[in-house]
């Protein structure tokens, strides 16, 4: 079970998470690996959110143990190291998209050059001057990923980023973070919908703040016996039951 | 802290300010609007009432339009998560606060000239001591109004709250410092309330520029001013918490 720390970029141990009064994830264990999308799968409120905040470091009333590149989450040093994309989108609705990216960018001390790439690498470049509020919800959520890939983060921590996306863009985004993972950064990909899981190279299921499952999407359906994640997601949770 | 960071809050929250001209124009304009109101309905009056209560205007006004701005932009950033990416990246929270609180005083300090230079070259106030110093004060009090602002922003979850804080944190001020009943004459108990609310001291400043060249009473004043506006960043600062539930 032991991996090469190197090849990890996120290892956790024992994680529970209080929130208020209500135990929200319940001692999980599980790395992430460098390299891959990693998609982390279940109903809403299952506690998906709440795992990508504890890696980000903003996340309150953390227990075990959370290394992200061999320091605790949240540590200064990995803020320059981490993308994270919120499940709204997190950008000024009265700033236009390169308005948004130059100031998040001068945050991080890049230049304006850094902006421009990753406004191409969402292909926003047609829409770089419109004021955020008149984008469409679609075209907001790329220019919030835009934000998270400033600087080349080592990893890219993405909370439900092809929600609504028309069918198309969304084959576009799993493109380029397939794309991001094979340039060596470890992706963490969010998402409800269980047909996007056949997209990444490893799930995790999550279902009330624990895991039914962590494996690649093969495996998981193999173990099930079911023809596809949603249908090993049923067998599993009525398996348990 | 860092300068750069500061340097780019500062300039987004004017680019952000720029791009809404109503509330820009609500800054700027209706402060002007407003005293020239206030000079209107006392022109028929015998003596120079104006004098009397323009100068206090002067200090509320700043305080009460930062306020108001600033809780409503800061809880805008809690609830957008924009707050929570710039957490999340190597800004500090004094870079968020200083970086509010430069934009919003450099607003103010536009707002405090416009207002004041309606009042002394149109109106007719009577300014005794020196004019740039009434500004200065103006700045002291919208960098306060900013202060308060952003730190009642974490007890309010939607807008609509956050506009409630100002009956409840401003009103009292107002009432209380010195326009209505001269602050020695008030009851001994709501005098002594006046004398440690912030707004007091900034409305007794105009007041003595009206009337005398000396300004070492100002510069006390100001100083309290300053004191309240910082110790309200302080615990505006309290209440960025990088994590949170």
């Amino acid at each position: 079970m032991m991996k090469n720390a190197a090849e990890n970029a996120v290892e956790v141990a024992g994680l529970t998470v209080v929130r208020g009064r209500r135990e929200v994830l319940h001692g999980l264990d599980f790395t992430i690996p460098v390299g891959q999308v990693t998609g982390l799968l279940g109903p809403s409120g299952c506690g998906k959110s709440t795992l990508m905040r504890v890696l980000v470091g903003v996340q309150a009333g953390v227990t075990g143990t959370v290394t992200v590149f061999g320091e605790a989450a949240g540590a200064k040093s990995l803020r320059h190291r981490i993308g994270y994309v919120t499940q709204d989108p997190s950008v000024y609705d009265d700033l236009s998209i390169t308005e948004n990216l130059a100031f998040f960018a001068r945050v991080l001390g890049l230049d304006r050059a850094e902006a421009t790439r990753c406004i191409e690498a969402v292909d926003l470049v047609d829409h770089a001057d419109d004021v955020v509020a008149q984008l469409s919800g679609g075209q907001r959520s790329r220019a919030s990923l835009a934000v998270a890939l400033l600087g080349n983060p080592s990893l890219l921590v993405l909370d439900e980023p092809t929600v609504g996306l028309d069918p198309v863009l969304r084959e576009d985004l799993w493109n380029k973070f397939h794309e991001l993972a094979a340039a060596g950064v470890a992706v963490l990909v969010s998402s409800h919908v269980m047909d996007e899981a056949e997209r990444c190279d490893r799930l995790l299921l999550m279902r009330d703040g624990v895991f039914l499952a962590d494996g690649t999407p093969t495996e998981i359906k193999q173990q099930a016996g079911a023809p596809d994640i949603e249908h090993a997601f049923l067998s599993i949770v009525r398996g348990a039951a | 802290m860092n300068p750069r960071i500061t340097a780019a809050i500062a300039a987004r929250v004017l680019t952000q300010l720029r791009r809404d001209h109503r509330t820009l124009a609500i800054m700027l304009v209706l402060p002007c609007l407003l005293i020239s109101l206030l000079w209107w309905m006392f022109d028929d009056l015998p003596g120079n009432s104006f004098d009397r209560v323009g100068p206090a205007l002067l200090a509320m006004f700043p305080f009460i339009v930062m306020f108001l701005v600033t809780s409503v932009t800061t809880l805008r950033e809690r609830s957008g998560g924009t707050l929570e990416r710039l957490l999340a990246m190597p800004m500090g929270k004094l870079d968020f606060l200083f970086g509010y609180a430069i934009a919003f005083g450099l607003v103010a300090a536009v707002q405090s000239a416009l207002a004041v230079g309606i009042s002394v070259g149109l109106l007719d106030l009577t300014i005794v001591g020196p004019v740039w110093l009434l500004t200065v004060v103006a700045v002291a009090d919208a960098v306060l109004g900013s202060a308060l602002g952003l730190f009642v922003s974490a007890f309010a979850r939607t807008e609509f709250q956050a506009v409630q804080f100002m009956p409840a944190i401003v009103i009292p001020q107002i009432l209380l410092c010195g326009l209505f009943v001269p602050r020695p004459a008030l009851p001994g108990l709501l005098e002594a309330i006046s004398d440690v609310l912030p707004l007091s001291y900034a409305v007794d400043a105009m007041q003595h520029l009206t009337r005398s060249t000396s300004t070492g009473e100002v510069w006390g004043d100001l100083a309290v001013v300053a004191a309240y506006a910082v110790a309200g960043l302080a615990l505006g600062a309290g209440t960025l918490r990088r994590r949170s539930q």
